[in-house]
């Protein structure tokens, strides 16, 4: 479905390393209507005594829209639909975990919706409680064609690191349709407010 | 309680008028014998089949067909007759291999009354090679009748079957019956090809909707019927819109003015059933279509070792019936809007939601493009700051330039937005030509035709409309504004003059007199939708000034005491509901609800106050903060027509007031806010058309309706 050569992720989508871009052109030459962007997470077990127990980790993601590099709209826990209903947070999620490869948290883009003059949407995880990517495993993020369910790609966050927030991915105009590009920029902050320092750069 | 019958179980039946329905997933030919004490069939006069339908008391359908519904008056039925055997048989087409019960779904039969409340059912299992099979016999025990469960097959078909009843010319009969089905089939409208005939055991249960519309072969009902949305039994032949719908009209007996069924509520030519989504509907598999209708399938097929279907047979899955689906879009079209295709339980709920999810999606793409137009604007001003603070700007033709670039993508951008807009509202128009007519009474304008039909309703409605709300961005957009039943909040109509749109309504006493017809509007309409002597309607008009606008309530009598006049009935009306409230709180909050005064009326009550404050005291304007505030949550509501203004001289004291009621205009007034973005939308109340009778006539229902209640 996505006129990218490289890659072999399961289900057909592409494993994407930091700063490849993929159109989002369906292999017919239609355009995606509508595209997913699941984030998923477990709480890394901790060593040492009770080292069974796991803290819960509350990891929230979030959409930044921008129309020519200003902020318009953020899609959050706070703020689960954009004004222009285009784009909808599927609701918070305070553990993660849960569904063990499933998603976590979601984000609905409704591409056809979003309003002309936004140009740029900016996917962004923080961990709001502030535990670190180290607390964290198996978390990735990845971008579903919400038509059929099919996985376009899929990012996997490189574990470990002393941060607590990460520039995922950003979905932007090109021409007459849209790409995603994967960021996976480390940064530090408790909500997408904290990060706007770190984002700009990639606009 | 319906008895499930067993094989060879009987069952006594208190009712002489019946129903048999039957459903078989596959058209079958449904007939009866009438036989004597002996059990002998006199002649081929004593058998009921779809070449010759009815006999005295009994009629059978005239075509095979995956439901029947046979009617049945043992009343009617000769001296000399001791039993009905019902029959059913599986058309056998020429040239093709015998049919076989083995091979279809187990047919199941259900005995009811004629409200449709299930007797006895049975479900005939255990088939195989039989071709026919006598399902029930209804028979002479003592006076009185009872059914018992039989299920004996033939393998010998029809021919055997009648032949083992003591007919002589069995043979003869059973070939003229085949052709009588093979002519009704021919007759019936043809349905699409199946694919392959070997799936068919596992298809939905579509056939069930086919109804008794037959098809050119045994396994062709799928899909004949599909046009509606699925009525359980909205399946009456075409051919039985010319023929006498019951044995009772057609021969002429003793009963024919008793009771007819019930009609169903939504006017097709069902049966008893049809009215009734209870329990009575529950009884055959195809009143379970589509979700349970492999129920019946999942045991005939378990007799040719298929998969066991361990649901209960007859019970149906929560799920609701399914949502009308839009047909499916063209490619590169948007799809073309459907009424009701929403969410939830009902069409009236799903109504509902799709009304709000249209108010919430014009809402969102208004809110897109101001967005965008906005953005624009901002930019374009930013950029021709830029050019005229830079000094380069002042060479030759660079600035011009400059300003001309800035203004180009300004208007791309806005061009973009707009096109955008006209995408959305065009498919939301679309959607509202289709949902607008498709509203019932409470949803709908004054000027839909459903309230010419108006019946007062036996059920309160989800929700009200209490008018109309449009952008600017689409005047000939109208968002139905549907507010939930039991009201949440009062209603207060602003007769003021403050930030109404239209200079024309400059006299405030023309707005005086609009403002309580709209007040007069929206309780008609609140009478109208709930059922009789539910919702009681009380006045309070210290002046007497709305005689006028009040005269089609009062005259038609639905009120509970004409309009209150003066200090004195001020202070009556709202003693009398303030009494009722601290009543039915106390009683409440002591967990004793049966122990209210008899003579309480429990419906829902609203108070219409014109003219505030006129007529009211301290003491009055007391009351009424006290009803406003614990009022709705006992069922007692509050309109004031009302000018803010006139009550300043109460200071801040009436604030709370008027926060707790819904202000809404009798003009077009842009004061509401959606919950989604917060634009202000314009507000028009929904009026009777002027010289429309139709708030009089409906008025009179209700008035009439209430007259029966009590």
């Amino acid at each position: 479905m996505v006129d990218v050569s490289k890659g072999g992720a399961p289900g057909g989508g592409v494993n994407l390393t930091k700063g490849q871009a993929i159109s989002l052109q369906k292999s017919d030459g239609g355009s995606l209507t509508a595209v997913r962007m699941g984030l998923g997470w477990q709480a890394a077990p901790r060593r040492g005594l009770f080292g069974t127990r796991t803290r819960e980790v509350d990891l929230d993601a979030s959409a930044v829209l921008f129309a020519d590099k200003q902020p318009v709209d953020v899609v959050f826990f706070r703020h689960l639909v954009s004004d222009d209903g285009s784009v909808r947070h599927t609701g918070d999620n305070l553990v993660g975990g849960v569904g063990q490869g499933g998603d976590d948290e979601a984000i609905l883009v409704d591409l056809a919706r979003v309003p002309v003059h936004i140009d740029q949407i900016v996917f962004t995880v923080n961990s709001f409680t502030g535990q670190t990517f180290q607390e964290v495993q198996n978390a990735f993020c990845r971008l579903v064609d919400e038509t059929n369910g099919q996985e376009l790609a899929r990012y996997t966050l490189a574990g470990g690191g002393a941060y607590t927030a990460q520039i995922m991915a950003k979905v932007h105009r090109t021409g007459p349709g849209w790409t995603m590009t994967a960021l996976g920029t480390q940064a530090n902050g408790r909500t997408f407010q904290d990060l706007m320092p770190a984002i700009l750069p990639h606009l | 309680m319906t008895a499930e019958l067993v094989r060879g179980q009987n069952h006594p039946l208190s009712q002489a008028r019946l129903e048999i329905r039957v459903a078989a997933g596959t058209p079958i030919v449904a007939g009866a014998t009438l036989s004597d004490e002996h059990g002998k069939v006199h002649g081929a006069e004593w058998v009921a089949h779809p070449g010759a339908p009815t006999l005295p008391g009994l009629e059978v359908s005239r075509q095979a067909a995956a439901d029947h519904r046979l009617a049945v008056d043992l009343g009617a039925v000769p001296e000399a007759v001791h039993r009905v055997s019902v029959l059913l048989a599986l058309p056998s087409p020429a040239g093709a291999a015998p049919p076989r019960f083995g091979a279809v779904p187990a047919p199941f039969l259900v005995v009811t009354d004629l409200d449709g409340t299930e007797i006895a059912s049975y479900t005939i299992t255990g088939l195989d090679a039989e071709s026919a099979v006598v399902a029930l016999e209804l028979y002479r025990r003592q006076g009185a009748w009872k059914v018992r469960a039989i299920g004996q097959g033939y393998a010998g078909g029809l021919a055997e079957l009648l032949g083992d009843q003591g007919l002589d010319a069995a043979h003869q009969l059973a070939s003229g019956i085949n052709e009588a089905v093979a002519q009704g089939l021919a007759r019936s409208v043809p349905a699409p090809p199946r694919p392959t005939d070997t799936d068919r055991p596992r298809q939905p249960a579509a056939p069930a909707l086919g109804g008794d519309q037959g098809g050119p072969a045994p396994q062709a009902t799928t899909g004949v019927a599909a046009p509606h949305p699925a009525p359980p039994y909205g399946n009456q032949p075409p051919g039985a819109l010319n023929q006498p719908a019951s044995p009772y009209d057609a021969q002429g007996v003793p009963g024919a003015g008793a009771p007819q069924p019930p009609t169903s509520p939504y006017g097709t030519h069902n049966g008893p059933a049809a009215g009734a989504p209870s329990d009575g509907a529950q009884g055959t598999a195809a009143a379970a279509a589509p979700t349970d209708g492999s129920a019946a399938r999942g045991q005939g097929s378990a007799g040719v070792g298929g998969p066991i279907d361990y649901s209960h047979p007859r019970r149906r899955s929560a799920a609701p019936p399914p949502a009308p689906t839009a047909p499916p879009a063209r490619p590169g079209q948007p799809a073309l809007p459907v009424a009701g295709d929403a969410t939830g339980w009902s069409m009236d709920e799903r109504l509902y939601n799709q009304v709000w999810g249209m108010f919430e999606d014009l809402a969102r793409t208004a809110a897109a493009y101001r967005s965008a137009v906005d953005f624009a604007d901002s930019r374009m001003e930013k950029e021709l700051d830029q050019v005229l603070s830079d000094p380069r700007s002042r060479i030759g033709g660079q600035g011009d330039a400059a300003r001309e670039a800035a203004r180009a993508k300004h208007a791309q951008l806005v061009e973009q937005a707009t096109a955008a807009l006209e995408r959305d509202l065009t498919q939301l128009t679309a959607e509202a030509e289709v949902v607008e007519p498709a509203l019932p009474p409470a949803y709908a304008r004054w000027d839909n035709p459903v309230w010419h039909g108006y019946r007062v309703p036996t059920e309160v409605p989800m929700a009200l409309r209490l008018g109309d709300l449009r952008l600017p961005e689409a005047a000939e957009l109208r968002i139905p504004m549907l507010v939930r039943l039991p009201l949440e909040r009062g209603l207060w109509i602003d007769s003021g003059q403050a930030g109404t749109l239209d200079d024309s309504f400059a006299d405030s006493h023309d707005l005086r007199r609009l403002a309580m017809e709209t007040a007069v509007a929206h309780a008609a309409r609140l009478l109208a939708v709930y059922p009789a002597g539910e919702f009681t309607v009380h006045v309070i008009d210290p002046a007497g000034s709305a005689a006028q606008a009040l005269s089609p309530l009062v005259r038609t009598g639905v009120l509970a005491a004409p309009p209150a006049l003066g200090a004195a009935g001020v202070a009556d009306v709202l003693g009398r509901l303030t009494e009722r409230v601290d009543l039915v709180q106390m009683a409440v909050r002591a967990g004793a609800a049966d122990s209210l005064p008899p003579d309480l009326d429990t419906a829902e009550q609203l108070l219409i106050v014109n003219d505030f404050p006129h007529g009211f005291d301290d003491r009055a304007v007391t009351r009424l903060r006290y009803l406003a505030d614990e009022g709705p949550a006992v069922g007692v509501h509050l309109m004031m027509v009302a000018d803010r203004e006139e009550a300043a001289g109460y200071g801040p004291l009436l604030d709370p007031l008027w926060r707790s009621l819904l202000r809404i205009t009798p003009v077009p007034d842009d004061h509401l806010a959606d919950p989604w973005v917060g634009h202000a939308w314009t507000y028009e109340p929904s009026l009777v058309p002027n010289g429309s009778q139709v708030l009089q006539q409906v008025l009179q229902q209700v008035a009439t309706a209430r007259t029966k209640y009590t």
